[in-house]
């Protein structure tokens, strides 16, 4: 009953604060493919994978009155911050969530930046490829990140360091 | 002469309710229409459970498939062609992603990818990629062929405008099925006048733009849209048919897990159960089949499997009422626990549903939003996004409408030979008679 929106919000309450659209997307869909089973789908977007489910399950959290999402002005556009309201932790203490090892991974995740995420999410979307075939997609497709060869081999290790936290080794 | 060049000695044509006419001239798109992986799209309906609600809309994703093939062809054909922005190196890569954008969609797809975790994005690149058909027809036109096909499907090539001409707020796609479903429905919404549309497009380096002129016929398709989405995509009682398809995989699975014994064994779900679908099982998944072992498990000794299939092939299906889930998750909860003392598992007799769409979007710079925008080509030679020129547009922009319901069994709740005191509180929650 209404799982999948507890899912989301026990993330986000984990987290304790998520800031930014393109981080919430990102870190919930590393935390997906890693491991943790969230039911959103995701497809490939100008920022890597994006999911428009996930998209609307926080806008329709918003408008229930369980997510809190404060607009900031910051330099010349948005950003967005997500926490849980009362009401929310309310409802998730109704509807508990057990996802054991989920915290851990999305505080990591939380510590990093949109952009670096950005990488990680792509790396993982063509994890099917050889090393070097992931690498000419994130230069191809990525190319005004200008992301360096080093940058994506730090994005494999932050990958396996995230599948050991969450137990998977 | 090189494969991707060939031509059929004769042009072959299928006759579509639509179009009229699906024109085939090119080699390479022949032999993947008679492939064994593309047939099978002949057995995989369009609309899922629509059909019933709407009893014409029993048209399959292979109509789908050649109705978009069909629009890509003639933008490419009759309107892109000599065009300086247009490289005619894309036709045949756009023709062949258009056939085949569908491919990895299974039989009533949504409530398969829900319980089992699929995704159908996944099976197309699969089919494509791997050792089928429909690969080896690929390969043929060049060894990296099957892989741009892929890309372009999903999205991840860098040729944006062919990408954009299947996948975007207006490309083949939606065109074909919005028509076409509003054919086989037979509502009188989903019209609008492509003529015109295809006439209007213009390649560009990244994206196709329309002519300013056609601006008022992409008002229409955008309401068009809007209104098929909430008229027919999202009917409660299609809603309420998938609900039941999807309680009837759940129930499946839950038994497999819990080692029941089935009187038929159900030996087309075992990899699907297991977690270890292999291309080879993926593709014998149809609709036929889903529906034998729906038939045969009416026999089964689980009530609950035999109440839900028993449902879903009478066409016996759920009741519902509007439900706000912020203001009555705490009656949700209420009435979850009278559901178990009256006998019945909450966790497949009472269902909150969601339906939620967003007409138009557009793009803002640095609010981290994914929508590619429509744009217009003035007449000075601009670009510009549609919703600052068009007011109907603007209207409706960003502008999402959702709608919760809550479907439960009503003639089980009516029942008053048991429980009937316990009824009676679930019909006052409810506010049902």
């Amino acid at each position: 009953m209404l799982k999948d929106h507890a899912k989301l919000m026990h993330a986000i309450a984990v987290s304790e604060e998520i800031v930014g659209r393109k981080k919430l997307q990102k870190m919930i869909y590393i935390a997906k493919n890693i491991a943790f089973p969230f039911q959103e789908r995701f497809q490939f977007h100008f920022y890597g994978p994006y999911s428009e489910e996930l998209t609307l399950r926080v806008e329709e959290l918003c408008n229930m009155g369980f997510l809190n999402e404060v607009k900031e002005k910051k330099g010349g556009y948005y950003q967005y911050r997500y926490t849980l309201t009362e009401t929310g932790k309310e409802f998730l203490g109704i509807n508990a969530v057990d996802m054991p090892s989920l915290q851990e991974c999305l505080l990591d995740m939380n510590g990093q930046n949109a952009r670096f995420l950005e990488l990680v999410s792509t790396v993982l979307y063509f994890n099917d490829l050889p090393k070097e075939e992931v690498k000419e997609k994130v230069f191809t497709l990525k190319s005004k990140q200008r992301y360096t060869d080093e940058e994506v081999e730090q994005a494999y290790q932050y990958i396996e360091s995230l599948r050991e936290k969450a137990g998977l080794h | 002469m090189a494969y991707s060049a060939e031509k059929l000695n004769e042009e072959k044509v299928f006759k579509d309710p639509v179009h009229r006419y699906i024109h085939v001239r090119d080699r390479v798109i022949w032999d993947l229409i008679g492939t064994k992986e593309f047939q099978r799209l002949r057995r995989i309906k369009q609309l899922g459970t629509t059909y019933l609600t709407f009893h014409g809309a029993e048209h399959s994703r292979f109509n789908h498939s050649l109705g978009v093939y069909e629009i890509v062809r003639r933008i490419s054909d009759d309107v892109f062609f000599g065009r300086p922005e247009w490289d005619e190196e894309d036709r045949i890569l756009t023709l062949c992603a258009a056939l085949l954008h569908d491919l990895g969609h299974g039989p009533f797809s949504h409530s398969f990818e829900k319980v089992f975790d699929l995704d159908h994005e996944h099976y197309t690149r699969a089919i494509i990629l791997g050792d089928t058909e429909v690969h080896h027809v690929l390969t043929r036109v060049s060894a990296d062929f099957p892989q741009k096909v892929a890309d372009v499907i999903a999205k991840t090539s860098k040729n944006k405008l062919v990408v954009s001409l299947i996948s975007s707020q207006i490309d083949a796609d939606r065109m074909d099925y919005l028509q076409r479903d509003a054919y086989f429905t037979g509502v009188s919404y989903g019209h609008f006048d492509m003529e015109r549309i295809l006439r209007v497009m213009r390649p560009r380096e990244d994206q196709v733009v329309i002519k300013q002129s056609g601006m008022h016929a992409v008002e229409d398709y955008i309401m068009s849209r809007y209104q098929m989405y909430w008229q027919v995509y999202f009917h409660p009682v299609t809603r309420s048919a998938e609900v039941i398809l999807t309680k009837i995989l759940h129930r499946a699975k839950d038994l497999h897990e819990q080692k029941y014994k089935f009187k038929y064994d159900p030996i087309h779900f075992y990899s699907l159960f297991n977690g270890e679908i292999t291309l080879e099982d993926y593709i014998k998944l149809d609709e036929a089949i889903i529906l034998y072992y729906f038939q045969m498990w009416q026999e089964e000794e689980d009530p609950i499997l035999k109440d839900l299939c028993c449902r879903f092939m009478d066409r016996n299906l759920y009741k519902y009422v509007e439900f706000d889930p912020a203001k009555e998750y705490k009656k949700l909860a209420e009435l979850s626990a009278l559901f178990k003392k009256a006998g019945m598992d909450p966790e497949y007799y009472l269902v909150v549903d969601s339906s939620s769409d967003l007409p138009y979007d557009f793009y803002r710079p640095g609010e981290e939003e994914e929508r590619l925008p429509i744009h217009l080509l003035l007449k000075n030679g601009d670009i510009r996004e549609l919703s600052r020129e068009s007011e109907i547009v603007d209207a409706i922009s960003g502008k999402r409408r959702t709608d919760h319901k809550l479907y439960f069994p009503a003639d089980f709740i009516a029942d008053d030979s048991k429980k009937p005191n316990i009824k009676k509180q679930i019909k006052m929650l409810l506010e049902i008679d």
